[in-house]
């Protein structure tokens, strides 16, 4: 089984046997937690840029139960992977992301990058939110320009870097506008140049184009991947739409419902770039959203039944 | 245009219906001071200077305990915001004092800091402090969360979290309270400089009725009722206005 995450393989010829659809047992298989500073494969380096170990969230309801939310995850992430985390609504897998980006505590368990913990928010780690969380007082480009100004860059320095970033996202024409001026999508991309402007090593994408119209998303997964290309950044992009995370990932992750537990994991190696209409990316998705109907229908049927049944964790005293 | 002619039409009634009743000597013009009487006395005021200095000393004084009470009043109100154990505790206690008028504390403030301009500045700050407090402390609250989550994710914290993004991210929350805190400074000031006779619009007003003046009455009460109203119409509805154009929210008219 080829465990090499191939970037843009399409300018390569590509191994028919790499294809995901044509040997799905070869390609898709569970990747067990790996203990931190052991490297499975030769062609990475030994210490993943982001581990996840044990990684175990709860908390109390409003009635007092105690709620699992993240039970147990371990994940690794290696540098310059892009990684998808799908589930159904309610898994968790936004507060993972959190999590990383050091916004929330976990209960138990560690995040580690470089295999070193982190301690909070740190620059390395950049989430972009769902609605883009930019500053409506600043202008497209001192938005851009935030992180570097925080971090005390030059000035000089900050205005051409908020240039460059601007330039890779397309919108250096709208450098002095306000956020409300900007469609959905050209908000998602100065949140994107934001994110990037700071030079972090990790991307967290929080579903970052669920709010937008078809076409307009089509359009960002191809800039997105031209710019993870370009940049060479690590991305752990959250999804709920399967076909997306087939799309734009390396490997997708299954997260269950309540608790959050990494159910499965599969490897795309299907040619970039990729599209979403591609047979290959929908055979590939249907795949796992075979897998993931199950957990579906269990959050459907929480949300049905008087909102969600809180699942009490053992041991643990309401 | 049709609000212009509106204003005209509405203030020429006022004024003619005032005029009616001087010129119709119901009552004798030191109760009922004529609008030439009134015109006459700013004229003069303004020409001797008396009515300039003491504009200047009242600004003077509101501005800097305006400026104590919004510093205070952000810091005291991010505390609630941001505490829970504050939030119970203070934040009844604030709600209840702002019942309180501020020239209740002026017996306090006379013990405490002696008949000086302390005493004045102090009983501004407790008028508009509270205001400028409950106004940050709602703002705070308001504001979405994802501004504060961003800022630290990038890199924000502590006093830069607060200045580059939690302050600017609740203004528009916070500007109907930082409006009011400014209109009980300036009555918290007017009221306490009618007890203490040292300079200010308050004085010349409680001068006007030593020397049974009614016309420099009027005047200095037209005085407090325009600058108070240029502060609001110009400062406040510029700023409303700039933060209504940034973040494009749909202008209140």
């Amino acid at each position: 089984m080829s465990t090499n995450v191939q970037r843009f393989p399409a300018q390569f010829p590509v191994p028919s046997d790499a294809r995901f659809p044509a040997r799905p047992s070869d390609s898709r298989g569970k990747i067990g937690p790996v203990s931190v500073g052991h490297g499975t494969h030769s062609d990475f380096a030994a210490i993943p840029k982001v581990g996840l170990s044990d990684i175990c969230l709860s908390y109390r309801t409003q009635s007092g139960e105690r709620l699992l939310a993240l039970d147990h995850i371990n994940l690794e992430v290696k540098a310059g992977e892009f990684l998808c985390i799908v589930g159904p609504s309610g898994c968790g897998k936004s507060t993972l992301l959190h999590l990383i980006a050091g916004l929330h505590q976990q209960t138990s368990g560690q995040v580690l990058v470089d295999g070193k913990p982190i301690d909070g928010p740190g620059t390395d780690r950049i989430l972009i939110f769902q609605d883009h969380g930019l500053f409506p007082w600043l202008t497209v480009g001192e938005n851009v320009e935030f992180g570097m100004k925080m971090k005390g860059l030059p000035k000089a320095e900050r205005q051409e870097k908020t240039r460059y970033y601007l330039r890779l996202v397309h919108l250096a024409k709208f450098e002095k506008s306000y956020i409300h001026q900007l469609s959905g999508g050209m908000r998602q991309r100065v949140a994107i140049a934001r994110a990037l402007a700071t030079e972090p090593d990790v991307l967290l994408m929080d579903e970052p184009f669920a709010a937008l119209d078809a076409q307009t998303r089509d359009l960002l997964h191809d800039e997105l991947e031209r710019i993870w290309s370009e940049t060479g950044r690590t991305i752990i992009f959250v999804t709920h739409n399967v076909r997306e995370a087939v799309r734009l990932g390396d490997r997708v992750v299954l997260l269950t419902f309540r608790p959050g537990r990494v159910k499965d994991e599969f490897r795309v190696e299907l040619p970039r770039p990729r599209h979403l209409e591609d047979m290959h990316v929908a055979r590939a998705a249907r795949e796992i959203l075979d897998e993931l109907r199950d957990e579906i229908n269990r959050s459907l049927e929480a949300e049905y039944n008087e909102g969600v049944k809180p699942h009490v964790e053992p041991g643990v005293s309401a | 245009m049709k609000r212009a002619a509106r204003y005209i039409i509405f203030y020429s009634a006022l004024f003619g219906l005032w005029t009616l009743l001087a010129e119709l000597k119901i009552w004798p013009p030191y109760l009922f001071p004529t609008p030439w009487g009134v015109a006459e006395s700013l004229y003069g005021g303004f020409q001797d200077h008396s009515y300039w200095i003491a504009i200047r000393v009242s600004m003077q004084r509101v501005l800097i305990g305006y400026a104590i009470s919004v510093v205070l009043g952000m810091i005291l109100g991010l505390g609630v915001a941001s505490n829970k154990f504050l939030e119970d505790t203070m934040g009844g206690l604030l709600v209840s004092l702002q019942s309180l008028p501020s020239i209740c504390w002026w017996p306090l403030a006379l013990l405490w800091f002696g008949l000086s301009q302390n005493a004045i500045l102090f009983v501004v700050v407790m008028g508009s402090l509270l205001s400028v407090t409950l106004a940050m402390e709602d703002g705070r609250k308001q504001m979405p969360k994802i501004f504060g989550q961003a800022g630290r994710n990038l890199g924000a914290k502590g006093f830069k979290l607060f200045w580059y993004v939690l302050l600017p991210a609740s203004l528009p929350f916070i500007v109907s309270g930082l409006k009011q805190g400014w209109a009980f400074a300036w009555r918290s000031l007017i009221t306490a400089e009618m007890l203490y006779l040292s300079l200010g619009l308050g004085q010349v007003l409680m001068m006007g009725r030593d020397l049974n003046d009614m016309n420099a009455v009027i005047a200095v009460m037209l005085l407090i009722i325009a600058l108070g109203y240029i502060v609001d119409g110009v400062v406040f509805k510029g700023m409303e206005r700039r933060l209504q154009n940034r973040w494009g929210l749909a202008s209140a008219t």
